[in-house]
Formats: C-alpha cells, sequence, structure tokens
C-alpha cells in the first residue's frame, strides 16, 4: 500500500477560491454570482480583485441561475456559488432549462455538500446532489477530493465548453495529492494498484478509501484504489480494467446511495461485467446536527465501514 | 423601419401563421399569439436593431429579444421567419418530429433567432437580465427585449429578476407584460391577479410605461417613449393591454383558446376574418 503524505489539513472550499481567484487572472471572460454566502464560499478574494465582475444575487438562488445562463449567452464563463442545497435541488428546474437544455456554458460551484457541513443538519446537508445533476443530458460532475485537487478543477472546467456542476465542501480535511497536479475532466486516478478488491471513491470518502486500503493492508488484503473525481462523464476504461483484475468492487460516496457515484458503477458493470458490488453510501435517509466525524460514524461512511463492504463483497466473489 | 400600413399587414401575415401552425399539428397556444402579434410585428420588424440573417447567439453590437411565456412560439416563430432568421417553409415543421421548432423555444436543435429554451414560466426575465448584465460589462449600449406574461409574474422567480434588475440599474432592458389577464384555468382577477401591476414594478424601482398592444398606431407611439427612458438608472416596463385572441371574434374574452387547437370549420371562420396579404402564407 502506497504511503500518502498529508501536506496540510484544509477544506475544499478554499481550493475552489483560490482557483476562482487564479482563474479570473488568468481569464477576464470569467465572472462569478453568489447568493448571500461570499464568505462561506470562499470568493472574497475573487470579488475584492474584479468587483466589476462579481454578481451579488442576494438571496435568490433561481434569479442566479438565470443570470448565469444570460452572462454564458452573452459568452461570459459564469461560476455561480452556493451551498450544495441551493445549488440543485432549490433550483434544478432553472438548471433544467436555463442551462442545462440550453447548452449554457455555466459552471455550477457547490459548498458545504453532504454530512460534513455538520451542525448545520439535514436542511442543508444535501446528499442527493450528484443524483440530480448526473440526469441533466451534457452536465458535466466533479467532486475532487481536497484542497489541491478542487484548486486544479475550478481552473479546469473552465476550459470545457458547458454546464459543469463542481461539488465540494466545508470541513478541514487531509490534502494529499499534489499542489501542481493537471486536473483532466473524466480521467480516474490510480491512487493504489491491488489485486483483491477495488475501492471506487470520490470526494471526501478519497480520504477514507485510503485508510481502508492500509486497514486492508494489515489483513493481508490488496486493495485498489481509484480516486472517481469524475462522476459524469465516468471513466468507464479505468473502472473496467480495474473490475477485471480484482473481480470485486466497493464504491464509497458521502451521498445517498440511490443516484450517487454507486449507482453509476453499478450500471456500467451491470452492463459490461457483473460482479458483485458494495456500496458505502447514506442508504435513504436524511442526516442530522452533529460533528463531521461524528455523522461520519453514525451514517455508515468511516473507515470501518470501507473495510467491512470490501470484506463481504470479496467473500461474494 | 416599416410604415404603418406595413407593420398592419404583416401583423396579418403573423396571425394567420399563428392559426395555421396551430390547426396544422392540432396542437399548441394560438391565444396568446394572437394576442402579441402586433407587439412582436413592431418589435421584430420596426424597433430592434438586429441582424436576422446572420443570427449571432452572443447579439454582440445588437439588440437581443427572450420570450419568457415560450408557450406563444407560434407568434415568435412566424417573426423569426418572416424577419430572416430561418426559411418561412420551416414554419410547416412546428411541433412535428425533427423539427427545429419545438413546442416551446429551444436552442437544442439550432433555430436561429433562440438564445435560451422558455417555457417552464418565470425564467426568461432573470436571463434576460443576465444578458443586460453582460452587455453593461463589455459596454455595448444595445437593448435586451422581453416579453412576459402576466400570468406568469405568478412565479417568485419573476420578482427575484424584477428585484435584481432595478437594484442594479439594468436601465437597459425594455420589458412588455402581455397583459391580457387570461391564464389557462380562467382569468387572472380570478385566479391571482395584479389589479395595480405597473403599481408593483414602479414600487420595485421600474419605469412604467402603459400601452395598449393591440393598437399599432399606439404601439409606434409609446415604445419610442419607453425606449427614451433606457439609459436613465431604471429598467423599463410597458404594462402592454392585449386581447387574447385578438384578430378573431370568438377566440377573444375568452381564456378557452389559450392551448386549443381550432377545428376545420373553427379554422375556416377565423381564417376568413384575417385578409390574405400580398406577404403569402407560408
Amino acid at each position: 500500500m502506497i504511503k500518502f503524505e498529508v501536506t496540510a489539513q484544509k477544506d475544499t472550499r478554499s481550493g475552489f477560491g483560490e482557483g476562482l481567484l487564479e482563474l479570473g487572472r488568468q481569464n477576464d471572460q470569467v465572472v462569478a454570482l453568489c447568493a448571500d454566502l461570499t464568505g462561506s464560499l470562499m470568493m472574497d478574494a475573487f470579488k475584492n480583485e474584479f468587483p466589476h465582475r462579481f454578481f451579488q444575487a442576494g438571496i435568490a438562488e433561481a434569479n442566479m441561475m438565470g443570470l448565469a445562463a444570460g452572462l454564458a449567452t452573452g459568452g461570459k464563463i459564469p461560476f455561480t456559488g452556493t451551498f450544495a442545497n441551493f445549488s440543485t435541488g432549490r433550483v434544478y428546474d432553472q438548471i433544467r432549462q436555463s442551462i442545462a437544455y440550453s447548452d449554457k456554458n455555466v459552471k455550477i460551484c457547490a459548498s458545504h455538500a453532504g454530512l460534513t457541513l455538520g451542525e448545520d443538519g439535514a436542511t442543508h446537508q444535501i446528499l442527493e446532489d450528484l443524483g440530480l445533476m448526473k440526469m441533466l443530458p451534457g452536465m458535466v460532475v466533479i467532486n475532487p477530493c481536497d484542497f489541491n485537487q478542487t484548486k486544479a478543477a475550478t481552473i479546469a472546467i473552465a476550459a470545457h465548453h458547458g454546464p459543469v456542476y463542481l461539488r465540494f465542501g466545508r470541513p478541514k480535511w487531509p490534502v494529499f495529492t499534489p499542489a501542481d497536479q493537471k486536473f483532466v475532466i473524466g480521467k480516474a486516478l490510480m491512487l493504489n494498484e491491488g489485486t483483491d478488491v477495488s475501492i471506487f471513491a470520490t470526494g471526501h470518502m478519497v480520504w477514507k478509501a485510503i485508510q481502508a486500503g492500509e486497514a486492508l493492508a494489515e489483513k493481508g488484503i490488496s486493495a485498489e484504489i481509484v480516486n472517481i473525481h469524475t462522476i459524469k462523464p465516468l471513466d468507464a476504461e479505468a473502472v473496467l480494467n480495474s473490475a477485471r483484475k480484482t473481480r470485486c468492487v466497493v464504491t464509497a460516496e458521502e451521498h445517498q446511495m440511490n443516484g450517487g457515484l454507486g449507482d453509476s458503477i453499478a450500471q456500467l458493470l451491470a452492463r459490461n461485467l457483473p460482479l458483485p458490488v458494495e456500496m458505502v453510501a447514506v442508504n435513504d435517509s436524511f442526516g442530522e446536527s452533529g460533528k463531521p466525524e461524528e455523522l461520519l460514524v453514525k451514517y455508515h461512511l468511516d473507515t470501518p465501514d470501507i473495510v467491512a463492504a470490501a470484506e463481504r463483497v470479496m467473500a461474494r466473489k | 423601419m416599416a410604415t404603418l400600413a406595413e407593420l398592419q399587414t404583416m401583423a396579418t401575415q403573423v396571425r394567420r401563421d399563428i392559426l395555421r401552425m396551430v390547426y396544422n399539428v392540432q396542437s399548441g397556444h394560438p391565444g396568446g399569439s394572437l394576442g402579441c402579434a402586433d407587439y412582436f410585428t413592431a418589435v421584430f420588424f420596426h424597433f430592434m436593431k438586429h441582424n436576422p440573417a446572420a443570427f449571432d447567439m452572443q447579439a454582440r453590437n445588437q439588440d437581443a429579444f427572450f420570450l419568457s411565456n415560450g408557450h406563444i412560439s407560434p407568434a415568435y416563430y412566424s417573426v423569426l421567419a418572416r424577419s430572416g432568421y430561418f426559411p418561412v417553409p420551416e414554419l410547416n415543421t412546428f411541433r412535428k418530429l425533427n423539427s427545429r421548432l419545438q413546442g416551446h423555444p429551444a436552442t437544442h436543435e439550432g433555430l436561429p433567432g433562440i438564445r435560451v429554451a422558455t417555457g417552464s414560466l418565470g425564467q426568461g426575465l432573470s436571463v434576460a437580465a443576465g444578458m443586460a448584465l453582460q452587455k453593461k460589462l463589455d459596454k455595448d449600449p444595445h437593448t435586451i427585449w422581453v416579453l412576459t406574461g402576466d400570468g406568469e409574474l405568478q412565479e417568485g422567480q419573476a420578482w427575484e429578476a424584477i428585484m435584481y434588475a432595478a437594484h442594479n440599474k439594468l436601465d437597459n432592458m425594455l420589458v412588455a407584460v402581455d397583459f391580457n389577464k387570461q391564464q389557462i384555468d380562467g382569468s387572472t382577477v380570478d385566479i391571482m391577479g395584479f389589479s395595480e401591476l405597473g403599481n408593483k414594478f414602479a414600487s420595485f424601482g421600474w419605469e412604467v410605461v402603459q400601452m395598449d398592444g393591440n393598437n399599432m398606431q399606439e404601439i409606434l407611439t409609446v415604445v419610442p417613449q419607453a425606449q427614451a427612458r433606457l439609459g436613465m438608472g431604471k429598467p423599463v416596463v410597458i404594462i402592454m393591454k392585449t386581447e387574447m385572441g385578438q384578430g378573431v371574434d370568438f377566440m377573444t374574452g375568452t381564456h378557452a383558446w389559450h392551448g386549443k387547437a381550432p377545428n376545420a370549420e373553427q379554422f375556416d371562420n377565423a381564417m376568413a376574418q384575417l385578409p390574405v396579404t400580398e406577404l403569402g402564407d407560408y
């Protein structure tokens, strides 16, 4: 098992903020919109440096999505920023009609996704956003794993023409990917090659998968760990190549089991390479208030849950 | 620029197009389309600065038009075709399989003239405001024209956009509200009416102009007055009184023709009320 060095503890939303600022300097067509959460989205630096390219929409997310569609129509590359809950479910029809169906080059950037939002509770802890977004034709769906990757992804999506959903979170989280990484949309990243079980993880759960890989190694189990930062388009080749080798699969995500990464991988395998799959995800439940790590334990999204899933799925081979 | 008589003839032709399109597929929304035929004609053939022959999605150095109440697509398609965005005979494909003329306007099939899909109501003002922002950012002095329904203003998003446009001084937006007081289930007065619609816009910080949207002479007088108020720090709205079904006697004074196609007898009756023009049917 490869040893990953944790270089810092940083929130992924700060990676978005830094990436957006860098993009602003690189490309004057990049504009940003926020619905009264500028500080939470770490957009202050962009706002301060490019005040004329920053648009405060107020607490009116539906209008913000429409504004972004209009700015994109005129050739701008708008990045919207609000919590994941208000970036998706609240404005689904606006995204569907004015952005996705209309093929607008809008980047929907969503913070505070999942249980690790923590104490604010289930009203804000959206666990359905990946599913909502991946169902929209043409929508690219990305959930990076740490600060560095979120920054790289933020910069990369500006060069992709079309709607993108970029999901990140609130808590400080181990940083273990390189600062100078090149982010390629739709290209899964092999973190650790293994032979007994494939673990496909996304977002914060990638770090949990690495920890699970270490625990499995101590038990003599060789886990292949793949970072699926892009849920759509899914890197089918990477998934199938890994599954062909290990013959069993675990998926891990901070999301509902219905509609998430696990669903996408299960569908791919069912159609191409039917194999046993175990899913580490929230099982048809809302979240609640609590500390991020407490919530991950209670809702079975912790390292031991991935280890147990790997052992279960290996027994089904 | 066109003369009053030319515009009146075009509006009649647009009405003939609307009826033929809807009758042809026994589907679509004739009522609101007929009611807005005069305004559409005036905007596309007289007021708007645009280049139909070379459609530019980004509307660089020209005006842009957004139809928020997308269900009145027959009127929109007619003026787009007849002003040169796409061939007039293509109107015959309205609502048919593999057509660029979808039931509600869409960009997906690449129909020139359409900049965003509309039909799910209440979204057009926001998109238009976004493009108004872009024009200001790029120092392009052209106008964003918007047509929205009145029933559609029951959608909360519309008021988000109305608030935003005023707060951000989007004085390059010229919005017309099709104030026909009808919606699918009946009169807006009964369902959720706007007896003080102009005052509502004014209290949100808009310049408000009133107009009879079925009187071409009045349109030619009032729209320039509305245009003269652009560029003065406030978005401008024209509260445009229209009759749903205008031009066909049995389609007016009722909400019944909001989304219903005429049968053969009704079609013949309606067409007989709209004289053939030298422009010719598609």
